[in-house]
């Protein structure tokens, strides 16, 4: 199905739709209350997505420094051409430990890979512990954005299903009930599990050492009491010095939930004693993403979702809308580069506002580069129906005579045709849209009368 | 050809061109850094106690199982350091040292060797973290200018207690980490 057809599903609760809506909107809110308290916000935006510049620019060499002193500090570094080959390496890893359970933290990429449906096939136990993604795991669902996996869920639906799951009181709602239930049913798993996997943030070059962050404390939960850490990382994570760090970090969490910082931020360097740390480092089509000119840039995205929390089609359609593992303006520029066929229509599900751009903390050019995939799947397919009436729109503003004359026939139009032709099912427009109430006259006329 | 070197081999291929990496300028940050690390911490959810507050709650009882790495406290707990944290199960109170505070955030830097093992800090229910107050620095860049290239095998930014909004954004703490973080500063 394509963006509009699955966002008319989610448009089916008006209720919950609208409150998804402000819930987005008011964390936006949050993000530039705290962006504004840092008096050189905009230097520190230009500072990082000039240092992801660099970085795309000798990702090699990075990476080879990168491999070079983890492996120096007893990190065991893997790399994985493909999600099945990242999916092999895992599981590799795991029948040497001769594991069955593990736990895992908050990662998009093994999300992208499709990890966890891959290790139950071979009778893994796969326990995600981050709680939103839970939630979505224990109803076999995505999740619906990549900072706030359960975002399209009210506590009702949670409730139901902890009691179903948990065997928590039926009908009890509570956040703090639910969630000590979520933490006493996660500990039993933290205690047990033998290997944990994790994201990670950030890579640093200079000392081949990687920081996860989280608020949850999940990821260290799982990681510290396990005997092996696999942390899997995209290879567009690596930055170059420790320093930058310092800039990241006061970006990362202000732009994401419009917090200072997240309140942990795990700088993994070697494993602790007796243990092991593997780290996977995955290509899965971003080398060629680094080939398209006009969309490499997505590449220095460190996924802090405020693309996401601030587009008008993203509150209104829900994450699961896009069918891709990143949702919203970012994850429309990222999928397409994937598979063409099957993202064809993220690209449309934006009004070019360009508000992507203005709160991105890395400076992608988030609505120029939506516009230019529209024109690369436009040549690819042929002429839309949404074009024809792009052109028809062109053509009626490119003569002043039209102009004129159309303005009237569309007073006329707003105020006298039958509801139904503007509300009826061929005009896509017409959905979860009001008409303005319609003026006497153009301004034109009112100029020439008032003023002249 | 192995995946590592057709990786590699792809990027090289596309012969980008290459920029520099620009100079950091010296974000000065704000005064008052005190202040600021207290409000940051209450934003943060914790909590900021003196010395002696912390001996009077010790001294109450609500903590049965005390951990202390911080000599000054160590005659109010009872446990002591185990080989293997999953004999932390049910700690209490785990009292350590913080190598020094971001005013800007919060943020309290902890190495291996403040943690004794690297669970402690989230596998136990409650935690305090002592921090002179002299160690504040402004911002997250004097942070890692401080932090150097000085080596441990893990370390820790910790600014608040264990935290979700995951229910319907409802702020709840004590997911699956400490249920608190206290501050003492001296």
């Amino acid at each position: 199905m394509s963006h509009p057809q699955e966002a008319a599903e989610f448009l089916k609760d008006p209720a919950k739709s609208k409150w998804h809506d402000d819930t987005l909107w008011f964390i936006r809110d949050k993000r530039d209350k705290m962006s504004h308290s840092v008096p050189e916000w905009e230097e520190l935006r230009e500072l990082a997505s000039s240092i992801k510049d660099n970085v795309l620019g000798n990702l090699a060499d990075y990476l080879e420094e990168f491999e070079r002193n983890a492996t120096k500090n007893g990190i065991k570094v893997h790399w994985a051409a493909n999600a099945q080959e990242h999916n092999e390496i895992v599981l590799s890893i795991l029948k040497e430990k001769e594991c069955k359970a593990i736990v895992k933290s908050k990662s998009i990429l093994t999300e992208e890979c499709h990890l966890n449906p891959f290790l139950e096939k071979n009778e893994i136990e796969v326990v995600d512990t981050d709680l939103g993604e839970r939630i979505v795991q224990f109803l076999g669902q995505p999740p619906s954005h990549i900072v706030l996996p359960a975002i399209h869920l009210k506590k009702g639906e949670i409730s139901e299903l902890f009691h179903e799951k948990l065997q928590t009181e039926k009908g009890n709602e509570d956040p703090y009930y639910l969630t000590q239930a979520a933490r006493h049913h996660l500990r039993e798993k933290f205690l047990a599990a033998k290997v944990a996997i994790t994201g990670v943030n950030f890579g640093v070059a200079e000392t081949g050492e990687f920081v996860v962050c989280t608020n949850e404390g999940n990821a260290d939960m799982g990681v510290h009491l396990a005997d092996t850490h696999i942390a899997c990382m995209g290879i567009e994570k690596i930055i170059p010095k420790r320093k930058h760090l310092g800039i990241f970090l006061r970006l990362l969490a202000r732009s994401a939930t419009g917090q200072n910082i997240t309140n942990y931020n795990s700088h993994f360097r070697s494993p602790e004693a007796g243990k092991e740390i593997h780290i996977i480092l995955v290509d899965n089509g971003r080398t060629a993403q680094l080939g398209r000119e006009d969309f490499r840039n997505s590449l220095k995205c460190i996924r802090c979702g405020a693309c996401m929390n601030t587009c008008p089609i993203y509150r209104r359609s829900g994450g699961f809308s896009y069918k891709s593992t990143v949702p919203g303006p970012i994850g429309s520029i990222l999928s397409p580069g994937l598979d063409l066929q099957k993202h064809s229509s993220l690209p449309f599900a934006s009004t070019l506002c360009g508000s992507c751009t203005d709160v991105c903390p890395v400076k992608i050019n988030i609505h120029e580069q939506l516009y230019r995939w529209r024109q690369e799947i436009t040549k690819a397919q042929g002429t839309s129906v949404k074009e024809l009436s792009m052109m028809l729109g062109n053509g009626i503003f490119k003569s002043p005579l039209a102009y004129n004359y159309s303005g009237k026939m569309m007073r006329l139009a707003l105020k006298n045709l039958p509801k139904s032709m503007i509300y009826n099912p061929l005009n896509v427009w017409g959905k979860q849209r009001d008409l303005p109430t319609v003026p006497k006259e153009s301004f034109k006329e009112w100029y020439q009368k008032n003023r002249s | 050809m192995s995946s590592r070197d057709s990786i590699l081999g792809k990027i090289r291929s596309l012969n980008l061109a290459q920029k520099a990496l620009p100079e950091i300028p010296d974000f000065k940050g704000a005064e008052n850094l005190v202040d600021r690390f207290r409000t940051a911490i209450l934003g943060n959810k914790g909590e900021i106690l003196t010395p002696d507050e912390l001996i009077s709650k010790l001294e109450s009882g609500v903590y049965p199982t005390v951990y202390s790495s911080v000599t000054e406290f160590s005659n109010l707990a009872n446990q002591a350091l185990p080989t293997d944290s999953h004999t932390f199960a049910k700690l209490d109170l785990a009292i350590l040292k913080g190598q020094f505070g971001v005013a800007e955030n919060g943020a309290i830097w902890l190495e291996d060797s403040d943690l004794g093992l690297r669970a402690i800090p989230f596998i136990t229910e409650h935690l305090v973290i002592v921090l002179d107050s002299k160690s504040l620095v402004s911002t997250m860049h004097q942070a890692y200018n401080r932090i150097g290239s000085q080596y441990s095998g893990f370390g820790l930014f910790i600014a608040g207690p264990s935290k979700t909004a995951d229910i319907e954004q409802s702020l709840v703490i004590g997911a699956h980490g400490a249920k608190s973080l206290m501050v003492v500063l001296v």
